[in-house]
């Protein structure tokens, strides 16, 4: 018992001989709306292609990440699909206030899998081609505040209140359109379209004046304050390279 | 403790379709668990697998292919619109499909366990003094497995009012409609307002455990395990 220890710890000290001095590599856990899953990806890929640090992503609805964090949550990065509840954990000093910036403006589309029923329009609408139109739950999701909003500034949200199903978050709403159970949808931009161009089905691209903009910010959570990794990861998004990345997936990025 | 109207339709909701799914339930489940109790096929080992499933898949797994099987290009879906019905998905008939599968083992092997108590003999009785095999059913094996049929329908019912992942996934969150307890006390959360979730969510509590205390009273009476999920 006692012989198999003494190998074991000498192993393990030459292991941690091995190691690195100082580790310069850390890793950080992002807590990400589902809405910019596709981009986050592909943003921590390159990150850590150019970087030591390891990016872990969390996706899931803005309204849940503010709940767990709240609830201490190992999270040091909170990417909301809105700008209150990074406002919120800031009033609850749970986030820094500083590190607060809008890092996307969403888009939202109408889209369907079916090639012909959207007509770059919101024709279809008021049509009877359809019987179930999938939106996102505007009592807390963004997307779907938009979504209503845009219904009912085309006088439509009365008319179609019995054809709407809601998903939980965008992801889900995606997902009922995807599977063919509603016809068409309203989904983020991002979730369709890459380079400015539509990755299958039809679709119609909302005309802005139709919906208050989607502002998404990112906020620094208290416990990574002094988290290199994270900083860094803050800094990669801010950059030209950054940005120009979340523009590709259909966002608007301010300068 | 106010309940919003929003609360009480959607308790009113979960009660009805809880109640739907366990008459169902039992009339589907007691011939099945007969004839699980008796038989000495070789399905039977698969077929009561297939049952168990729901106790140990992740209702997201159950949910997942139950959107995709309801949905305009699955088996169930094309058959529905066959017969000029649409389709499923969002709909109270679809969650009620849905719960009888989540529910299942709960209804079944409760029976199962019950008809199996009854044993050969008081049937076997019956049998020399004339009854055949329907009178047999009805008049020995029904009476005799009474408790069981509690057990199984309280079970059933509470485990359809505590379901979420399969109503989240097919459901579509339909005020009336899919729009169920579980559901209800979900979006309380994602909406900040932990009050109304904490109200409802209370009430959830103080109801699965009156329902658990109801069957465990009723096994020490019978001092017999009512509640086994094995073959």
């Amino acid at each position: 018992m006692s012989m198999d220890y003494k190998k074991f710890s000498r192993r393990v000290l030459c292991l941690a001989l091995l190691m690195p001095v100082s580790t310069v590599a850390a890793e950080l856990t992002v807590a990400v709306a589902s809405n910019f899953t596709a981009p986050a990806k592909y943003l921590a890929e390159e990150f850590e292609a150019q970087s030591e640090h390891q990016v872990r992503l969390v996706f899931g609805s803005s309204g849940r990440f503010f709940a767990q964090i709240s609830n201490g949550a190992p999270f040091d990065l909170f990417f909301s699909a809105d700008q209150e509840k990074p406002q919120e954990l800031i009033e609850n000093g749970l986030a820094i206030d500083d590190s607060l910036f809008t890092y996307a403006l969403g888009g939202l589309v109408l889209w369907s899998r079916d090639e012909q029923l959207i007509q770059s329009s919101p024709a279809v609408l008021s049509s009877n081609q359809f019987s179930r139109l999938s939106i996102a739950n505007a009592r807390h999701a963004p997307y779907g505040i938009a979504a209503e909003e845009v219904l009912s500034n085309l006088n439509l949200l009365a008319n179609l209140q019995s054809k709407l199903v809601r998903g939980e978050n965008i992801a889900q709403t995606f997902q009922f359109v995807f599977t063919g159970n509603a016809e068409l949808g309203f989904v983020a931009k991002s979730q369709v379209y890459q380079d400015d161009i539509l990755i299958s089905g039809s679709a119609w691209q909302v005309t802005e004046d139709l919906y208050s903009p989607i502002r998404q910010d990112a906020v620094l959570l208290q416990r990574a304050s002094t988290n290199d990794a994270a900083l860094a990861f803050l800094a990669f998004v801010r950059s030209s390279r950054g940005r120009s990345i979340i523009r590709s997936y259909g966002y608007v990025v301010g300068d | 403790m106010g309940f919003s109207e929003a609360d009480i339709g959607a308790i009113l909701l979960t009660l009805r379709l809880a109640t739907t799914v366990t008459i169902l339930l039992l009339l589907f489940g007691a011939p099945l668990a007969w004839w699980l109790a008796r038989t000495s096929s070789r399905f039977k080992g698969p077929i009561g697998a297939l049952i168990a499933l729901p106790l140990v898949l992740p209702p997201t797994v159950l949910g997942f292919y139950l959107l995709l099987a309801l949905g305009p290009n699955g088996p169930i879906g094309q058959f529905t619109q066959s017969l000029g019905l649409g389709t499923f998905a969002f709909s109270y008939s679809g969650l009620v499909i849905g719960s009888i599968f989540y529910s299942l083992p709960f209804v079944v092997q409760p029976l199962q366990n019950a008809f199996d108590a009854v044993g050969e003999r008081p049937l076997e009785v019956a049998a020399t003094l004339g009854a055949g095999p329907v009178d047999r059913f009805f008049s020995i094996a029904l009476p005799l497995a009474k408790p069981g049929f509690f057990t199984a329908a309280v079970l059933g019912f509470a485990h359809t009012v505590g379901e979420f992942g399969v109503v989240l996934m097919i459901g579509g969150n339909i005020p009336g409609e899919t729009r169920v307890v579980s559901v209800q006390i979900y979006d309380h959360v994602e909406a900040l307002a932990y009050d109304q979730a904490n109200q409802l969510a209370l009430l959830m509590v103080v109801f699965s455990f009156l329902i658990l205390l109801s069957v465990y009273g009723m096994q020490k009476k019978s001092h017999r395990q009512v509640l086994r999920f094995s073959q």
